[in-house]
């Protein structure tokens, strides 16, 4: 057999390979100086971050259309997923991993292609709603992938005898089924969550002028150039993601 | 209406309008005209998809396929060996997993602009290769091919792993034990036995990796620096600077039934069965 020692050698260059970058920005976010020589531990681009108006409407919308998003999203993909359990929808499953692999940029421009288009008859501009309803679209499949993967292993028998006791289908959901799912619903919605925040390629499309996000706003100040702050705000967003997702795979196998 | 109906209705829904009526506007718009303010007018026409065939964007086509084609070779290069090493981690598989598994979960956006952050002219590396006097400029490691596949490399090497840790993971120790006994070296077991029976764990990671390299944005945008024009950053471009909607709309649709007839081809196939 193969050495399993080289290949452990191999494997901690690629773990390397993975998450030098990310270490390498966080490091530097600390860094005093604005180029990347090591100037001396400081905590300024932090305190610009914080001092940024830009940065903090931008997060403020993030959150305000995550959060919203991410509700909706895991009710709705949460139902589709007790729906497809006993017998499958051809339809929507059909479209939800079509949903996922489409490329976001096909997503996105069709999206402002319907959005334009029904502009004509409604008096609607981009914001704040065209984000949360495009955001809502692409989380579904997300949800419902997490949701489902719950219930393959759940035993169908319990909501039968809950059934048989007297419950009615809708009683034995909400009292039976629900409870016993509940940790992979919160994953899921965890999940939609960091989805939605992170995205910049739909959103950029369907944004109004009083919608930008913070993804919107980074994407901006690294196009300008590298800015020390970008690193401290990205520093931040790799923490706070690590630490949701680390939460929703504990809430999805305990 | 059954209850399992009610619970499918908003999904349903939302779906189809939002997700599927949106793609059949664009697939409608491929056939239509640019009107002169940038609308789309009749007539009806097929010019949109043969504008697509003309040599400037035949080119973006091909090298739209040529990169996600490259990113997909060097992730299964990359990733295979990996996968055989977390496949026989014993007790710490699932710790080799996460450490796969975190930065991919971190922000796309901030893991691109790490690479940015790293490769620029004052960067990390063009810094250190001055401080030592290896180069005394900085070299153009930005805004080019390798450093778009090298932005895919790194954003969907977890893709090709997950699957293909799935499939050996699965593979009897006991065909690998005969084959040794057999008489066979490691490497002829890797090349005759291993390889052959994970192979649909090859074919579905590469698909993974090749369906959103190919229809990549991001990537080609910020480290191509708009050198470096994919599909995605055709369309893109088609819908906002240049607003001509009817040829974005061509060429999307390209790019969508082409992933879409992948993801079709690669869910019919024996290794869907086996590992979704």
């Amino acid at each position: 057999m193969l050495k399993q020692r080289a290949l452990g050698v191999y494997a901690a260059c690629i773990f390397v390979f993975l998450h030098a970058p990310l270490v390498i920005l966080i490091f530097f976010s600390f860094n005093a100086g604005r180029f990347t020589v090591w100037e001396g531990f400081s905590t300024r681009w932090y305190e610009a971050a914080m001092n940024d108006q830009q940065l903090a409407d931008g997060l403020a919308n993030s959150l305000t259309i995550a959060l919203i998003a991410a509700a909706l999203s895991t009710v709705i993909g949460t139902a589709a997923a007790y729906g497809m359990w006993r017998r499958g929808a051809r339809w929507l499953s059909g479209m939800l991993y079509l949903s996922l692999v489409t490329p976001e940029i096909v997503t996105g421009v069709s999206l402002l292609a319907l959005y334009q288009w029904a502009f004509r008859f409604l008096h609607l501009q981009l914001g704040m709603h065209t984000v949360i309803v495009a955001h809502v679209a692409f989380s579904i499949a997300y949800v419902t992938i997490v949701v489902a993967a719950r219930l393959r292993n759940y035993d169908r028998t319990l909501e039968e005898a809950a059934m048989d006791l007297g419950a009615t289908e809708w009683r034995a959901f909400t009292r039976v089924t629900l409870p016993a799912i509940a940790p992979a619903v919160a994953a899921a919605g965890l999940l939609a969550l960091v989805v939605s925040f992170d995205d910049y390629v739909i959103t950029s499309l369907v944004a109004g002028v009083d919608s930008e996000t913070l993804p919107m706003v980074i994407y901006a100040m690294a196009r300008r150039g590298v800015s020390p702050v970008v690193n401290a705000v990205s520093a931040l967003i790799v923490v706070a993601f690590g630490a949701l997702i680390l939460l929703s795979q504990r809430l999805q196998d305990p | 209406m059954t209850l399992r109906r009610v619970f499918l209705f908003p999904a349903r829904a939302w779906m189809a309008v939002f997700f599927a009526a949106p793609l059949g506007i664009v697939c409608g718009y491929s056939f239509l005209t640019r009107g002169e303010y940038g609308g789309v007018e009749e007539p009806w026409t097929l010019e949109n998809f043969l504008r697509l065939a003309d040599p400037l964007y035949l080119a973006i086509l091909w090298r739209s396929v040529w990169i996600a084609a490259v990113a997909t070779a060097l992730c299964v290069a990359l990733g295979f060996p990996l996968a055989l090493f977390i496949a026989r981690g014993g007790k710490r598989k699932t710790l080799w997993l996460q450490l796969v598994l975190l930065p991919f979960w971190t922000s796309f956006l901030v893991r691109t602009y790490a690479w940015l952050f790293i490769l620029r002219d004052t960067g990390l590396v063009n810094t250190l290769l001055q401080a030592m006097h290896v180069t005394s400029a900085p070299l153009p490691l930005l805004y080019n091919e390798g450093a778009v596949l090298l932005g895919l490399v790194y954003n969907f090497l977890p893709f090709f792993v997950l699957p293909m840790y799935a499939t050996l993971e699965r593979l009897d120790p006991a065909l690998l034990e005969a084959s040794a006994d057999l008489g066979a070296r490691p490497m002829a077991t890797l090349r005759r036995v291993i390889v052959p029976l994970s192979m649909p764990g090859i074919v579905a990671g590469a698909m993974l990796v090749f369906i959103p390299s190919l229809g990549a944005y991001l990537t080609p945008d910020l480290l191509g620096g708009g050198k470096t024009v994919m599909l995605g950053n055709l369309v893109q471009n088609q819908f906002t600077t240049a607003r001509d909607w009817p040829f974005g709309s061509a060429a999307s649709l390209v790019l969508m039934l082409v992933s879409a007839w992948l993801l079709g081809t690669l869910m019919r196939s024996r290794v869907a069965k086996e590992l979704l």
